[in-house]
């Protein structure tokens, strides 16, 4: 494990599941009193769904913890996820896939999942060898992928509806929806990558001092590249999961979910500038927002009203980080 | 007796865990150059901290002329007449001349319009009195460097400046320009202005300077008059005791050649150079900043590609594409930023130390944190480095630690070629000789090592033969039994040894 100073490890891990109860809490009461509905807060159903509803933007922002503690960021994220949807769905209806009926399934997955790999690669490959700002190559990526959605179809949605992967996507498994268990196991998988594999530390090395990264001889273009690739293949395992189950894809799907994401990995404590974040805490970020969302929306606040209180508190947790940081750091600046 | 235009009277400051200055009063007399000297870690930085505002003592005064000051910023301080020429320039490279030494105080006209006439007119008047070669209208970004530092130095003008401070002004000027620089000081003296000159150079400190205060560990040690001391008092003042620093005579029994390299240029930065270092040898390479000795090492390292020339390792040619080519080859960088470019601060001391070779301490496709530790554990020990444990994170550490960590890092590699750029740099005075007795032992273990100093005591002290540079040319080779301070000196100033022809 990374043990860096292990207090302030402890209240930045600690600080978001903190967050989290505070939250239950305050619905759970303010619900007694304001509920639009008579249904209490917290029941096991709504527990569930809460954890299915944060996979689709969980499952990215577990990459994007990988790729932010690089010191990088990925803006391309909402756009590969609609990409790898239209690929999804469309790629069932040709001739030969429609031949082969429900064996057609997995092989669909394989052309979506592949595709965001490829996206993935266009954007580490672009980072690598022009050595432009990942921010730019992927602002520049995230208009140029969202018009390949548009190309592909024009404004029409995509819709393809199998009954099959319905099933399986709306299967509960110990009590736990399919896109739960992807959740949880790409949670864990990122967490063993990244606590675990030489590729982990690695990404810690280089977000925190790549010119040392450098000189102990980590090859530093090839590794943000993998980045890139993992998290394109978390965007299209995400759309994958989540259009499983709804069949239908409209070109502006995704839109804003790379800003969710940042805001979730933000608020799990990740910096913006590299070297420092924790996948645990970035799933704590996830459903921070989610029951947010949810929480808001129970005590009947409408959506500009749950997107400026989570604006807010993202800002107001930024603020107290930067002052625990800069207390800290007073006493070693001799 | 005239007054003097700052005074510092039994200033403490303590951090937790630390008592960064124990008292320290001296003053400085108006029309007078005082040289402020100290080891690093001495409290130098701490006390110009103190004076600028941006820390406040915990006990202790300070005056300017009779008169008690508080000050809580660098504004505060500035307002109050103490003013600094920092050693790293802080000017805004896109504004003009005129734009920076007025920042934040520009004139004004009604309706908040800046009033440029007067403005530029101002400025003229101040650089008409530095007698420097441009106006206010200039690009600062335009300027030499030397230059820009004129413009910080015309900013400290604009206030009626008490006591200004240089705090290593001449770390990047040419000779050329160092001379015009003393002339400002000169001038600046020359009005009553009292001066505090922070430097390491005794050469320059004997130059322009009256009187000469000693810091060490914190306190004041005392104060010297320019023109009745040596540079040896100096020292002894500054280190508490004559480091030892004699000349080399123990040579390791030598190997093979472990490195050649022959005709190795790189565009303008050196040229033509051949050398080669045997197993159990340490070379050092001296010079001035400048000479092309770091950019050598970042050749053989894979970090710069050279233009021409021949890198051989144990006798077979190797091109080197990247360090982890050079690594992959034995060979192993100490850089010269150890914080910047050697070491990860945010990780622990294990973790760091093991950064080359993870790749390697696996268990499937897992680290294996056994492997890690024992690796650390072993060359702790072996290098005596002193950390609670390896959870510490490596910036915590003090400068000798942290430099033995990242040699620690390549020693359990098992390079064939180690290479030291500057290995004390920022280290004090204790560890230094560590470091360099360590230098010597690796070399006794049958290690090639390459050491780049800019101190030539230390060149002298753990070299076996010594390379001399020049503008990126190899002047001359010593070994550690013929070469002389004078030699050494007259060498990496460019002058070739009798005869003219340069040894390899």
């Amino acid at each position: 494990m990374m043990a860096p100073g292990r207090l302030s490890t402890f209240l930045r891990s600690g600080a978001i599941w903190a967050f989290i109860a505070l939250e239950l809490a305050f619905f759970s009461i303010a619900g007694q009193f304001l509920s639009a509905s008579d249904t209490a807060f917290l029941t096991w159903d709504s527990l569930l769904l809460l954890l299915k509803q944060s996979a689709p933007l969980g499952i990215i922002a577990m990459g994007m913890t990988l790729v932010m503690v690089n010191g990088n960021i990925d803006l391309s994220v909402g756009a590969i996820f609609a990409l790898a949807a239209v690929i999804l769905l469309d790629s069932m209806t040709w001739p030969f896939m429609a031949a082969m009926g429900d064996w057609s399934l997995p092989l669909a997955w394989v052309f979506a999942l592949l595709v965001g790999v490829a996206l993935g690669a266009v954007n580490g490959f672009l980072v690598w060898k022009t050595g432009v700002d990942a921010f730019i190559v992927t602002l520049g990526a995230m208009l140029g992928f969202r018009g390949l959605v548009f190309m592909y179809n024009g404004e029409q949605p995509t819709s393809h509806l199998n009954w099959t992967l319905v099933d399986f996507a709306e299967a509960q498994f110990l009590g736990l929806h399919t896109a739960t268990w992807f959740l949880l196991l790409v949670t864990v998988g990122m967490w063993w990558l990244m606590n675990r594999t030489v590729h982990g530390r690695n990404a810690y090395a280089i977000g925190d001092n790549r010119e040392a990264a450098v000189n102990a001889g980590i090859r530093v273009g090839p590794h943000m590249m993998i980045n890139f690739m993992i998290i394109g293949f978390l965007a299209a395992l995400s759309a994958v999961v989540f259009y499983s189950e709804t069949g239908s894809v409209n070109p502006n799907d995704g839109m804003l979910y790379e800003l969710w994401i940042i805001t979730a990995v933000v608020l799990g404590g990740t910096k913006l500038t590299g070297g420092s974040g924790s996948i645990v805490s970035t799933l704590g970020g996830v459903l921070a927002i989610q029951i947010l969302r949810r929480g808001l929306n129970h005590i009947g606040a409408d959506t500009s009203t749950v997107n400026l209180v989570i604006g807010l508190i993202l800002i107001a947790v930024l603020f107290l980080d930067r002052q625990l940081n800069v207390k800290g750091k007073e006493a070693l600046r001799i | 007796m005239t007054k003097p235009a700052l005074r510092l009277e039994n200033i403490v400051k303590t951090f937790p865990g630390v008592r960064a200055l124990d008292g320290v009063s001296f003053e400085v007399l108006p029309g007078e150059v005082h040289a402020l000297m100290g080891e690093n870690g001495a409290g130098k930085s701490t006390l110009m901290k103190v004076l600028g505002g941006i820390h406040q003592p915990n006990e202790g005064r300070i005056l300017v002329g009779e008169e008690p000051v508080v000050m809580t910023n660098p504004l505060e301080a500035k307002a109050k007449g103490i003013v600094f020429i920092h050693q790293e320039l802080s000017l805004a490279e896109e504004l003009t001349v005129a734009e920076n030494i007025y920042l934040g105080e520009l004139p004004r006209k009604s309706f908040g319009r800046v009033d440029w006439a007067k403005l530029h007119a101002q400025t003229n008047e101040i650089l008409k009195k530095l007698k420097v070669g441009f106006d206010a209208r200039t690009t600062v970004g335009s300027l030499s460097i030397a230059n820009q530092q004129m413009v910080e130095i015309a900013r400290a003008l604009t206030v009626d400046a008490k006591a200004v401070i240089f705090d290593e002004p001449t770390a990047s000027l040419t000779d050329a320009e160092k001379v015009v620089l003393f002339e400002v000081i000169e001038d600046l003296r020359n009005d009553g202005v009292g001066i505090i000159y922070i430097s390491h150079r005794m050469e320059e400190i004997f130059k322009i300077t009256d009187r000469i205060s000693v810091l060490r560990d914190g306190q004041y040690r005392g104060t010297l008059v320019t023109a009745e001391t040596t540079e040896d008092e100096v020292t002894q003042l500054m280190i508490g005791r004559s480091l030892d620093l004699s000349r080399n005579h123990e040579h390791a029994e030598l190997g093979d050649v472990a490195l050649e390299v022959r005709g190795l240029s790189c565009g303008d930065l050196y040229r033509d150079i051949s050398f080669e270092i045997r197993r159990g040898e340490v070379v050092g390479f001296y010079g001035l900043v400048g000479a092309g000795r770091t950019e050598i090492a970042e050749t053989l390292f894979g970090l710069r590609a050279p233009s021409a020339g021949q890198i051989l390792l144990d006798g077979q040619e190797v091109h080197l594409h990247s360090p982890a080519d050079a690594i992959e080859r034995g060979i192993s960088l100490v850089p010269e930023d150890r914080k910047g470019q050697g070491l990860v601060l945010g990780m622990n001391c294990r973790d760091n130390m093991t950064l080359p070779q993870v790749g390697d301490l696996t268990a499937g496709p897992f680290v294996s944190d056994g492997a890690e530790v024992a690796i650390f554990d072993q060359y702790r020990d072996k290098l005596d480095i002193r950390t609670p444990g390896w959870r510490q994170l490596v910036g915590n550490l003090s400068g000798g630690n942290q430099q033995k960590i990242v040699i620690g890092k390549w020693l359990s590699m098992h390079p064939t070629l180690l290479i030291v750029d500057e290995p004390t740099r920022g280290i004090d005075v204790g560890s230094k000789s560590e470091i360099h007795k360590l230098i010597r032992q690796l070399a006794s273990q049958g290690y090639a090592v390459m050491v780049i100093s800019s101190e030539m005591p230390e060149v002298l002290h753990v070299s076996d033969r010594i390379v001399a540079m020049y503008h990126g040319e190899l002047i001359r080779t010593f070994t550690s039994d013929e070469v002389t301070e004078d030699s050494l000196i007259q060498a990496i100033s460019g002058i070739r040894a009798e005869g003219g022809g340069k040894a390899a």
